[in-house]
């Protein structure tokens, strides 16, 4: 299997601290892939490391064979890796719509000096963004609240808009920091199907980092596990949760 | 935005004929409202492309006095060394646009017109570009900062900016320098204005605009959403510098006289204020308020002539036993009036005048752009 992502023996450390020692981490075309660890582990270092808001120490990133290191986090999303945020981080001024709208900036062909001229080609580019991003708000039936400010939607509805902006970039690999945070049983529900939607519909590569167990188990193919920056397991579902080490990091001797 | 720019062509044209018309040498008691009207023209610009950078980029900026200041010694500099043979070329005795219209006396003084609008234009982009290249130099290194550390940086690039001026003697120094073309008139304060406005709407009202928004709400957002932030602040930098050059030619070529003090803290300040009272974001808000905060000051003025303070005064002392130390003395201090004016609409409408209601950030970005 052709890896999409490889994270080649990474280190990160914050002066005398080693936030992720050695990280090993390759994630497959179509695969979706979980990070887990107890608090502090360092999972969302590992996210800010792969997205570009932090440089590794050592070590080397690649998306499809083309070296990240070094990139800003603007670039790395220009190559096809998304996020989203562990505490939602929307466009707090902006609509729902227009949240969706202003990921499309990436691929824009127009510059500031069409937005000023106006001619045809601007107008028929604006109209395309304005279609493709109803049409990602009604796959996730979001459309209706298209004219509400973004910060006055229901929390999950929040979280959703997050991964719909996120897909608005169109990666390759989306990056989901946990999106189960906060949401209660029947909400955990409907984002685990959610998730395999969005993997299956847009044929991407998903890494979800979670605290939530039930969820990472029933959607994840493999899962990485994380504890004082050290990978101590890898594997599918059923393994990890055999795992000693797993379950000593977890729940104590 | 083809009706912004019938609007706007419609506004020019208007302007334009009214331009021609109404001129400076009126009568003297008129002329005092056309230095307000002027005045109005110059602050609008000011405000609407700081609102850029405040308000809709969100990079609190404490410097565009001093890229007025800039634009004005730049353009000024420009008008007095270079315009007069570029005046005499197309307007002199000899001139290619006397001999040109040589034939038809009843257009014997549009010669001097055509020169004196060129000269004005051609030094405004100057004074302007010169700004926008000083914009260039303190944003690419200081717009990594942000929020409060940005304004001390933009204010101390403002005092330098008038600390080089006092030591240059081929600017006049301190002694201030004096511009002796004043070309300035209702067309161009009015034209550039509506210019300003036509940019930053038009620039802010497209999914490339959109950039700027994004930043003001949330950087990191914004960069993993694949925006480059540093670009569009940087850009933003640059278009407010611009302009803030232009408005600077603007006043050199109308007050014909600079003084480096003409351009100090608190006339950045006070574009500032212009910016936070209208809304962060809502130019139809600060042009109002450009408008308003011009006009308060020359309102305020009649008042501390009025009869009605000391019978205001004697009543409040007729009625309670304390003797107030003199009203009519402190009012005549107009500008604490005005700062009382400041603190009540603040207090009373901190979201700005209009708020989210008309031509509001809201609005802007979310209006489907048909």
């Amino acid at each position: 299997m052709d890896a999409l992502l490889k994270v080649d023996r990474c280190t990160i450390r914050f002066g005398g601290l080693t936030a992720v020692s050695n990280l090993d981490m390759s994630i497959g075309n179509r695969e979706l892939v979980g990070l887990i660890g107890p608090n502090g582990a360092g999972k969302t270092t590992v996210f800010n490391m792969i997205t570009g808001v932090y440089q590794p120490t050592e070590g080397a990133i690649s998306l499809n064979g083309e070296r990240l290191n070094g990139l800003k986090p603007f670039d790395i999303t220009a190559r096809g890796i998304a996020r989203t945020f562990q505490n939602i981080r929307l466009f707090v001024s902006l609509t729902v719509f227009d949240n969706v709208r202003a990921a499309f900036n990436l691929h824009l062909k127009h510059g500031p000096f069409h937005a000023l001229t106006r001619g045809p080609k601007f107008k028929q580019e604006e109209a395309e963004i304005r279609e493709q991003a109803m049409d990602l708000l009604k796959i996730f039936n979001l459309d209706r609240f298209q004219d509400v400010m973004c910060k006055n939607l229901p929390y999950g509805d929040q979280r959703r808009l997050e991964i719909v902006r996120a897909l608005a970039t169109k990666p390759r690999l989306l990056l989901l920091d946990e999106p189960a945070a906060g949401m209660n049983p029947t909400e955990k529900g409907s984002l685990m199907t959610l998730i395999e939607f969005i993997q299956e519909k847009f044929d991407i590569s998903v890494l979800l980092v979670e605290h939530d167990m039930r969820v990472v188990m029933g959607i994840c193919k493999r899962i990485y596990v994380l504890d004082y920056g050290i990978t101590i397991a890898e594997g599918p579902p059923d393994q990890i949760r055999r795992d000693p080490k797993v379950i000593q990091a977890y729940l104590g001797e | 935005m083809s009706r912004a720019r019938a609007i706007l062509g419609i506004f020019l044209l208007f302007l334009f004929l009214f331009a021609l018309f109404v001129e400076r040498p009126l009568a003297d008691n008129l002329a005092y409202y056309y230095d307000i009207l002027i005045n109005i023209g110059i602050n609008i610009i000011l405000a609407v492309s700081l609102n850029l950078v405040n308000g809709y980029t969100g990079q609190f900026s404490l410097g565009h006095a001093g890229f007025m200041a800039v634009g004005a010694y730049a353009a000024g500099s420009w008008s007095e060394h270079l315009s007069p043979s570029l005046i005499n070329f197309l307007a002199g005795s000899n001139g290619v646009l006397t001999f040109v219209l040589k034939p038809f006396p009843f257009l014997q003084a549009l010669p001097t017109m055509c020169a004196d609008n060129l000269a004005l234009v051609v030094a405004t982009i100057f004074g302007g570009l010169l700004a926008a290249l000083a914009g260039l130099a303190v944003g690419i290194p200081s717009l990594r900062l942000r929020g409060d550390y940005l304004a001390i940086v933009t204010l101390g690039f403002g005092e330098i900016i008038r600390t080089l001026i006092l030591n240059i003697d081929f600017l006049g120094a301190a002694r201030g320098m004096s511009v002796t073309g004043r070309y300035t008139n209702m067309f161009w304060t009015f034209g550039i204005a509506a210019v300003a406005v036509y940019i930053v709407l038009g620039l802010v009202n497209s999914t490339y605009g959109r950039g700027f928004l994004t930043v003001r709400d949330d950087e990191v957002a914004a960069e993993a959403m694949g925006i480059n932030t540093t670009k569009y602040k940087v850009i933003a930098f640059v278009v407010g510098a611009f302009f803030a050059g232009t408005a600077g030619s603007l006043f050199a070529h109308y007050t014909g006289f600079l003084t480096p003090e003409g351009f100090n803290f608190f006339k950045s300040v006070d574009v500032v204020v212009m910016v936070i009272l209208g809304g962060m974001g809502s130019t139809t808000g600060v042009i109002l308020a450009a408008i308003l905060l011009t006009i308060l000051p020359e309102l305020l003025r009649g008042l501390a002539h009025t009869d009605f303070v000391p019978v205001f005064q004697k009543a409040i002392e007729g009625v309670v036993p304390i003797h107030l130390p003199p009203l009519q003395g402190l009012l005549e201090n107009r500008l604490i009036l005005y700062s009382l004016l400041l603190i009540i609409m603040m207090l009373t409408r901190p979201q700005g005048l209009f708020g989210d209601i008309a031509g509001s950030r809201k609005r802007v970005a979310s209006s489907p752009a048909k």
